[in-house]
């Protein structure tokens, strides 16, 4: 009997216990299950007491943001658990079998056949050396599930995950497909063997925003087809309520609430779920705040309040000169590319035509997807990159050729924010020297003065002053954040660029981070132009908006005309993309 | 598919408040102590045994090369008269003496300069020069790192021992500074390439983009934000270096081309004991355990401090 | 992967000159008068000096001479010794002789290094790893002379299991000892090397989605985390043949083995500057074909390279 054969059985056996009024037996049931991990010769908690339960055919998504739980718990059901973590009391009960207490020979024998597993990153959970259909035969091999021609069934395993020309694909390397591509691969691979329930670790994350969509969909109809119950590991919480039909929400190594997914976002209970409802971007499309968040972050608007004499001289800095702070024109930028013979080059247009106009006082954002050209943009107005045809005009003056002494003055009114928390401190500066150092650089202040200046922009982004002695590596990636956001301060700028820098932040931080930025601009007159992906927080902070794709611009307007009444189709494209966007809040 | 149906074990639930305490959204935590890289590396490394034991093991050497006559108990290596040649180990000479009479503790004990101190001179000149033109050619690429990048493939090309070899023996006086020289000048491509790849992966990285933006000019940028990132895994490369210069002069000696005879090196001293192997005198071993122990004292402390400033198992 | 082969073959005809250039500028640059140097210690009769002028061209300028010598190399006439022999002939005599001690050492540090390290690496920080690490430490503090007289001492005199010495005998029972302490410095290098990759691998993402397929252990270890440990090691082995045939100056001084180390060892004594740089140059040859083929063979191994 195959195992299309067994599930479809399954199903209908499910079928009738319900129209009987009585439920399938669990597939997978976790009971107090305590994770802990050693660090420095003591037992740390990963995960303590989750409860969790899975139905046939059924999709349960664990919500969280880092640090949760979420990713240690679904390693712990398969006996992945790196490094030192093990599982210190609790069950996990898979298909009538605690495993627990299993050995590596029992999770060999359920892994692949039994539970499958989707991982996060496609970009490093290929082998690089060995072809893509060479990775799936193994799976099958190792299953047993070789049914005739192995490699006639890698191919229809590749086309039945969305690839497409499955049979030229089947015979490449990794390196040679896309992100999306990618990640279909380790689908296929993940439901080769016809598993009963398939672990999706955070699938899309990784992903533009559209191919997100499409692959979600296309594993919704493959495990519907197949019958395989789904355990989503996600932190977008539109994401899973659009996928599961039980949410299960997790904090600091706890169920804080669980639950149908639907009756949870319309009424969350517990304090940190309506945290989240209230701060994810695509579930609040609104600029305005809600009660809850504001709550929240109350500190930072308060700290900013305190920095009188530094507030005053930025917003001076700001607010004063012409209402047109720059004005882009027809900015082109082609990049060389190598053919395979040496002199032979051809140009790839990165940016073809783009223009708009900021308005001192409001945040202009550019969107687009991985290769659309926004990042390249950035850069030219930053001056860190020369466009090649186009001007960039500055207080009346084009930007793009200036050099020497006038260039550094021009630096100092244009400051950027990047966005890997993780790479824009460098590791061996304390704070204090990363804050002061544009100071250093232009020969402003001495050392006492500077020290003076480093507390107070650090209160400004309501950071305790003691934070200066520190390094990057104490800070977590949203304080990293709030530093950079001190440094791009420091020199009383106008214009601040920030280049996807919440992107790379958990929901309730980056809300934290939007705040702080609103704020900043209202108090100061900052002019932002803010580069991301996301077009759900665009809505929020942006006052118009520029949607970009293949270097050209798409549409570009006034953000609520944009998002209300998009007059292009990729605009349209891209909000319907958007996880959650379509399901109704109450309030 | 969304299913209205609630099973056993999926109805709602809410965890108690004070069961699950939600805190402040992404504070500070200001009872930790600051630490930094180096400060971080610090608590790894005093944790380790084995740092310790490389730690005493350095100190001692240090101490012997600086103050050879109080380890060797007054007793003058260079003195030797034939009446004492060739006598076994004894109270009187712990380790015997040579074929012209000289005690061969006192010659151990002396010899510790030469070696010590070619290897420290050695390792600083290729650290400085490898360390620049390394993070140099990478940091700016282009025509200046394959300039450089050349630069390093012709000294590599010719084996060190040969170079070395070669150029000794056509220099007229050799000294401890020659020799320095000769092995500085053909193995600053080793350096040079760690250099270059650890600028080269550093560059990428938005915190040089951060300080451009800043106006900071290029070379500013290299020197003090490139090579400071670069000194964990040079420093890495640089204890094992040492030992291995350290060798390379005792090859050298041994061969009758590094330093000249009126100095003491151990590698001469092992070249003069092994014809008295085979009478079944072991002395050769004395300044064979030597060179071994000094050496392995810098491999080994090479290796602990490779965990500690392994820039790769320090990002959160 | 045309432009990648082009772009190393134009930087091998670059290091080659460049090196060559070094290693004849040292020679005869540096000492006052080439021709002393040329003579050693003893005084050569007029007739000699003059011969010898006129063979070098010492009386044209430096990169003349250069030009001369590199003429010289491509039609394989590197000059006469002072015993009279074309450099030519010693080249064919020694050559071999030393390859073949460097193919040996080349498989004793292949197989046993790979093997000891795959070990470690598997068994990180347990027993096995630690003894493993140290063994290697001290292989490459003791000094090759060192190792080799007392290996020469203990398994040759004492226990009688090998020839002393080699001396005209050049088959491969003789070359075994000196082939195997050759190649020990190089066998802990590339232990540690394995070993590194090896540990480094096991975390690696693609070896966690190969576990979560269901594979056994072995096959994860063997398929996935071997074959991509391995490239730099292969990388590091075809690097050290170089190192190995020039290194085996000592080597081949402890067993009296009449190949390109000694034979320079001996020329460097007498002051014979022509042989040395020809053997120089042939060894720097060498190194930098070797130096393609591992190119080649990276790009072989891993599909990123060729496919780019």
């Amino acid at each position: 009997m195959s195992d299309e054969h067994k599930h479809g059985l399954g199903k209908i056996k499910d079928k009738v216990a319900t129209a009987l009024g009585k439920s399938p037996p669990p597939l997978l049931e976790i009971r107090d299950l305590v994770v802990e991990f050693e660090v420095q010769g003591k037992p740390v908690p990963a995960v303590r007491g989750a409860n969790l339960t899975v139905y046939p055919g059924q999709t349960v998504a664990i919500v969280g943001e880092s640090g949760s739980g979420k990713s240690t718990t679904a390693a712990a059901v398969m006996g992945l658990l790196q490094g030192t973590g093990r599982v210190a009391s609790g069950q996990i009960v898979f298909d009538g079998q605690d495993l627990s207490k299993a050995s590596e020979k029992d999770f060999q024998k359920i892994r692949g056949s039994g539970i499958g597993l989707v991982p996060q990153d496609p970009n490093t959970n290929l082998n690089p050396l060995w072809r893509v259909g060479f990775q799936i035969r193994e799976t099958l091999k190792a299953n047993n599930a070789e049914e005739g021609d192995a490699k006639k069934r890698a191919i229809a395993l590749l086309a039945e995950a969305g690839m497409k020309d499955p049979d030229k694909r089947v015979n490449q390397y990794p390196h040679e497909f896309s992100g999306g591509m990618k990640q279909r691969a380790l689908i296929a691979i993940g439901l080769a063997c016809r598993p009963k329930l398939l672990i999706a670790d955070e699938p899309t994350s990784a992903l533009d925003v559209t191919v997100q969509r499409q692959i979600l969909d296309h594993l919704d109809t493959l495990t519907t087809d197949l019958g395989t119950a789904v355990l989503l590991i996600t932190h977008d919480l539109g994401l899973a309520a659009e996928r599961a039909s039980h949410l299960v929400v997790m904090y600091k190594g706890r169920v804080v609430e669980s639950g149908p997914a639907l009756e949870i976002l319309q009424d969350p209970q517990h304090e940190y779920t309506k945290r989240l409802v209230a701060a994810a971007p695509s579930l609040s499309a609104r600029r305005a705040e809600t009660p809850s968040v504001a709550a929240a972050v109350t500190d930072v608007k308060e700290a900013a309040v305190e920095a009188e004499t530094v507030r005053d001289e930025l917003r001076d800095a700001a607010s004063t000169g012409p209402a047109e702070v720059v004005v882009a024109s027809n900015l082109v930028k082609d990049f060389p590319i190598r053919g395979s013979l040496p002199f032979q080059s051809s140009d790839f247009r990165a940016v073809d035509d783009v223009s708009f106009t900021m308005l001192r006082g409001t945040t202009t954002a550019v969107v687009g997807e991985s290769g659309s050209g926004k990042s390249t943009v950035a850069r030219m107005v930053l001056g860190l990159l020369e466009p090649t045809s186009g001007t960039v005009e500055f207080d009346g003056k084009d930007v793009t050729t200036i050099r020497g002494p006038e260039a550094k003055e021009f630096r100092r009114r244009v400051q950027p924010v990047f966005q890997n928390p993780y790479g824009s401190l460098d590791p061996m500066y304390s704070i204090y020297r990363a804050i002061t150092e544009p100071l250093v650089v232009h020969g402003i202040g001495d050392k006492a003065s500077r020290v003076d200046r480093a507390k107070e922009l650090l209160e400004m982004v309501a950071l305790p002053v003691d934070t200066m002695h520190r390094y990057p590596n104490e800070l977590s990636g949203g304080q990293r954040q709030r530093v950079a956001i001190a440094r791009a301060l420091a020199l009383n700028p106008e214009v601040i660029v920030l280049d996807e820098a919440v992107s790379a932040l958990d929901v309730l931080v980056q809300a934290q981070i939007l705040t702080l930025l609103e704020g900043l601009q209202n108090e100061l007159g900052l002019t932002y132009l803010f580069i991301t992906h996301d077009l759900a927080v665009v809505k929020q902070i942006a006052h118009q908006t520029l949607v970009m794709a293949g270097g050209k611009v798409m549409e570009q307007g006034p953000t609520d005309r944009v998002y209300d009444n998009p007059t292009s189709d990729y605009t349209r494209k891209l909000i319907d993309a958007i996880p959650g966007g379509s399901i109704e809040l109450a309030g | 598919m969304p299913d209205n149906h609630t099973y056993p074990g999926q109805e709602r639930f809410v965890a108690a408040a004070d069961d699950v305490v939600v805190g402040a959204i992404d504070a500070v935590d200001q009872d930790a102590e600051p630490t930094g890289f180096w400060k971080t590396a610090w608590l790894q490394l005093k944790v380790r045994p084995l740092f310790w034991v490389c730690v005493a093991l350095l100190a001692l050497i240090l101490l012997i090369v600086l103050f050879p006559s109080v380890f060797a108990f007054g007793k003058d290596p260079h003195y030797a008269t034939l009446e004492r040649s060739m006598l076994p180990v004894s109270g009187e000479h712990w380790f015997g003496t040579d074929m012209q009479g000289h005690d061969i503790y006192a010659r151990t004990i002396y010899g510790a300069r030469a070696s010590v101190i070619v290897g420290v001179l050695t390792t600083a000149a290729v650290v400085v020069i490898g360390g620049l033109l390394g993070a140099t050619a990478g940091f700016f690429g282009g025509w200046l790192d394959s300039l450089i990048a050349r630069l390093s493939d012709v000294f590599f090309g010719v084996p060190l021992m040969l170079a070395a070899v070669v150029v000794m023996q056509m220099v007229t006086s050799r000294t401890v500074y020659s020799v320095v020289l000769v092995l500085a000048i053909f193995s600053w491509p080793q350096i040079a390439r760690i250099a270059r790849s650890a600028a080269i992966s550093i560059r990428n990285e938005e915190y040089i983009d951060a300080s451009k933006s800043l106006g900071a000019s290029k070379v500013r940028t290299l020197f003090t934000h490139v090579i400071p990132n670069c000194l964990g895994p040079v420093i890495v490369v640089a204890t094992v270096a040492l030992g291995v210069f350290i060798v390379t002069e005792a090859t050298l000696s041994y061969l009758g081309i590094g330093l000249p005879e009126s100095s003491i090196s151990w590698g001469m001293d092992i070249a003069s004991g092994q014809p008295r192997l085979r009478e079944g005198s072991p002395i050769l071993f004395f300044p064979a355990g030597a060179l071994a122990l000094t050496v392995l004292t810098f491999m080994m402390l090479g290796d602990v401090l490779s965990d500690a400033l392994d820039p790769k198992a320090r990002k959160r | 992967m045309a432009r990648y082969l082009l772009s190393r073959l134009g930087q091998l005809v670059i290091v080659f000159f460049g090196a060559t250039l070094l290693i004849y500028a040292l020679v005869f640059l540096v000492p006052a008068d080439p021709i002393a140097a040329l003579g050693g210690d003893r005084k050569l009769p007029p007739e000699i000096v003059e011969g010898l002028r006129a063979q070098y061209h010492l009386d044209q300028p430096f990169l003349v001479q250069y030009w001369y010598y590199i003429k010289g190399v491509f039609s394989l006439d590197f000059g006469t010794s002072f015993s009279g022999q074309p450099v030519w002939d010693v080249m064919k005599r020694a050559f071999p002789v030393t390859v073949n001690l460097a193919l040996i050492a080349l498989a004793v540090e292949t197989i046993l290094g790979i093997f000891f390290g795959v070990l470690a690496g598997l068994k990180k920080g347990k027993l096995f790893d630690t003894s493993i690490l140290f063994v290697s430490l001290i292989i490459i503090a003791v000094p090759i002379f060192v190792l080799g007289f007392v290996a020469q001492f203990v398994f040759g005199i004492k226990l009688e299991w090998f020839p002393v010495t080699v001396g005209g005998n050049l088959d491969f029972y003789h070359l075994l000892l000196p082939g195997i302490v050759l190649g020990l410095v190089s066998f802990a290098y590339v232990v540690r090397l394995t070993r590194s990759q090896v540990s480094q691998n096991l975390t690696a993402d693609y070896v966690r989605t190969a576990t979560a397929k269901g594979l056994p252990r072995s096959r994860v270890v063997l398929v996935h985390v071997l074959r991509n440990s391995l490239i730099p090691v292969v990388t590091f082995l075809g690097a050290d043949i170089g190192a190995l045939m020039g290194g085996a100056l000592v080597t081949e001084g402890i067993f009296n083995i009449p190949g390109v180390g000694g034979t320079i060892y001996q020329a460097i004594i007498r002051g014979e500057a022509a042989t040395v740089v020809s053997f120089v140059t042939v060894l720097i040859v060498i190194y930098l074909i070797c130096n393609v083929v591992v190119d080649l063979l990276y790009a072989a191994l891993d599909p990123r390279i060729r496919y780019a």
